[in-house]
């Protein structure tokens, strides 16, 4: 075969050409189940299993980050590349998808693929199942020992301080930011000097629109809300699928806090500030992220 | 000033082993151990009174022997030990309170180390990934050896302000795991089938006996005033710990759990009482910087080589 100049010689495509490559593959799966079953992994001191989390879970829900949502996230040189930093974001949705579509967006489109690391409400971790997956996703309890001690190791840990507030408003209200809780997170941020980067998140508001909130039922299953939307429950199963709206993520210019003296975060006026600071810039940006977007399902 | 070290619970296996290391250190003179029982195995440089903490005879050999230093390796930690769950809290707490007293009234004690364990911080979902020694419980324990042992610090407590001269050093282990002592969590992973609770993952902490030993050790022969968390460095889950037994595990929802586990309690295999069960539920991790910074010693044992190490005694067991 002469090959022709200027081009790449034309072979055929034999079985040997493909089977190293597939047979590392299927060896390299072998040895992750083997892996698995034996218990022969590591997982951080909060059971943060990276494995676990990098390669199945994620997995399932990359999909819906790529071509459900078609999310574009903006803004990744705000995220320090190995130091700590707190990502603060607006909360909606009925179901917390908007802080899985940021873990993936930091894992995937971040230069240094860094784990988001949430910290999760009570009832998170006393439901069954969800509890374990987010342990062995890298979140914690929303407690400022937890906070803190992931901050001083250089972990980039999330918080939705509107918390259930704000995935349980009702469509009406979208994009309105609701109460910012007690800005815990604000002296988490200061205790620790770590910047603080307000995350605003366009299109999780419309994946499940919130028509009503049952809260006789609420109240008898123990949640924080009961929704309605256009097709849950009247579709049943079919009304869990979110709508595919089309979504931005942008991380804001940090807000450094290494530049307050040692007990600043003992001052409750200075906390009230920098949290309405954080949440003045997110419903800004949430403004300007609504106009440039085209449509809702983009 | 010769050093004389009194030991309580020495015919059990950790207050045995730690007598025996203390009776081979030059720097100990020596050495009393005090138990209900007779220990199995004599040990030729200890002192053993055959003595029942919960009256008052322990006043008696703690003035006519001078002891300066107590160990108290008294608290039990299942009922089958004991002989029941009412023996058990006599002992536990009844017989620290006497110990206590004794101490108070004798003047040559110097120095007291409690082994507490860490289920006093309880275990639920409400709780920090790590305990540090200030933070208070959020889910108290409110049964069994967990209780009795937040009881039995409670009155250490109170003795160390009554004897503020004394060194009071208690040391808060996570669960001991190792190739020579059996506990209630060595008999569960040695079950065939390894229950567990549906849709939880416990992270799990384990100390090393050698580690431990060598951590009370290291408290009698300097002074650590204070309360310290001890455990390996680590975690490991609970399906992960599976995993590595081998064994098969089975999963059953919460509510089943606990019938399940008193069944085979009554059968003799295993003692599960409420707090393990909440244990093996929500888990629990030490933060163990302080003791790591005060002792400037740290266990040689991660948490996952001290599991190893158990695996390997079963391994031995089975050749």
């Amino acid at each position: 075969m002469i090959p022709i100049r200027g081009e790449e010689p034309i072979r055929p495509r034999l079985v040997e050409d493909l089977e190293p490559d597939l047979l590392t593959r299927l060896m390299e799966f072998w040895a992750f189940v083997q892996r698995r079953l034996a218990g022969d992994y590591a997982v951080d001191d909060l059971g943060f299993d990276p494995e676990f989390n990098d390669n199945v879970l994620m997995a399932m829900v990359r999909p819906l980050y790529r071509s459900w949502f078609r999310v574009e996230t903006s803004g990744l040189e705000n995220i320090p590349d190995v130091t700590g930093a707190l990502v603060v974001a607006n909360h909606s949705g009925v179901i917390a998808l908007d802080a899985v579509m940021t873990q993936v967006a930091l894992l995937d489109e971040h230069p240094f693929h860094r784990h988001l690391r949430m910290l999760g409400s009570d009832l998170l971790f006393q439901s069954p199942f969800l509890g374990e997956i987010a342990r062995k996703a890298g979140h914690t309890l929303a407690c400022h020992p937890d906070a803190e001690r992931l901050l001083s190791d250089g972990e980039i840990v999330g918080v939705w301080p509107e918390g259930y507030k704000g995935i349980g408003k009702p469509f009406a209200e979208r994009y309105k930011l609701q109460r910012f809780g007690r800005g815990g997170f604000v002296a988490a941020a200061l205790r620790t000097k770590t910047p603080i980067i307000p995350t605003a998140i366009v299109g999780a508001e419309e994946t499940y629109p919130m028509i009503a909130n049952v809260t006789v039922v609420a109240r008898l299953l123990g949640l924080p809300y009961f929704p309605i939307t256009p097709t849950f429950p009247l579709l049943g199963p079919l009304g869990l699928i979110p709508l595919p709206s089309k979504w931005f993520i942008h991380f804001g210019e940090p807000i450094p806090t290494d530049h307050y003296p040692e007990n600043a975060a003992d001052d409750p006026m200075l906390i009230f500030d920098l949290t309405d600071q954080v949440r003045e810039r997110i419903q800004q940006t949430l403004y300007r992220l609504l106009m440039q977007r085209p449509s809702v399902f983009g | 000033m010769p050093r004389v070290v009194l030991v309580t619970g020495v015919s059990r296996y950790l207050g045995g082993q730690l007598a025996k290391i203390l009776c081979e250190d030059p720097a100990i003179d020596q050495v009393i151990g005090v138990d209900v029982v007779p220990p199995t195995v004599k040990l030729p440089g200890m002192q053993f009174v055959r003595a029942d903490i919960r009256n008052p005879v322990i006043a008696k050999v703690l003035g006519a022997a001078g002891v300066d230093t107590v160990v108290h390796m008294g608290v039990i930690a299942t009922p089958r030990q004991a002989g029941g769950r009412a023996t058990m809290k006599e002992i536990n707490v009844i017989g620290t309170m006497q110990l206590l007293a004794a101490c108070q009234r004798t003047p040559s004690v110097e120095a007291l180390v409690v082994k507490s364990t860490a289920s006093v911080y309880g275990s639920g979902p409400k709780d920090p990934a790590m305990f540090t020694e200030e933070m208070q419980p959020r889910h108290a324990p409110r049964s069994g050896w967990a209780k009795d042992s937040s009881e039995v610090e409670g009155y250490v407590r109170g003795f160390s302000r009554r004897r503020p001269d004394v060194a009071v050093t208690t040391l808060r282990f996570a669960n001991f795991i190792g190739p020579g002592i059996d506990t209630a969590m060595t008999t569960y992973f040695s079950l065939p089938v390894i229950p567990t609770v549906l849709g939880f993952d416990a992270r799990l902490q384990f100390i090393h006996e050698d580690d431990g030993l060598e951590f009370v050790k290291r408290a009698v022969l300097n002074s650590y005033p204070g309360t310290f968390n001890i455990a390996g460095s680590g975690i490991l889950m609970l399906s992960q710990a599976i995993r590595r037994t081998g064994h098969q595990r089975l999963t059953m929802p919460e509510f089943l759990f606990m019938p399940f586990g008193r069944s085979i309690s009554r059968a003799g295999l295993i003692d599960f009482t409420t707090e393990q069960v909440r244990f093996l539920t929500y888990g629990r991790v030490l933060d163990t910087s302080l003791a790591a910074n005060t002792f400037g010693h740290e266990p040689m044992y991660s948490t996952p080589q001290a599991f190893a190490s158990f695996l390997a005694r079963r391994e031995v067991s089975v050749a």
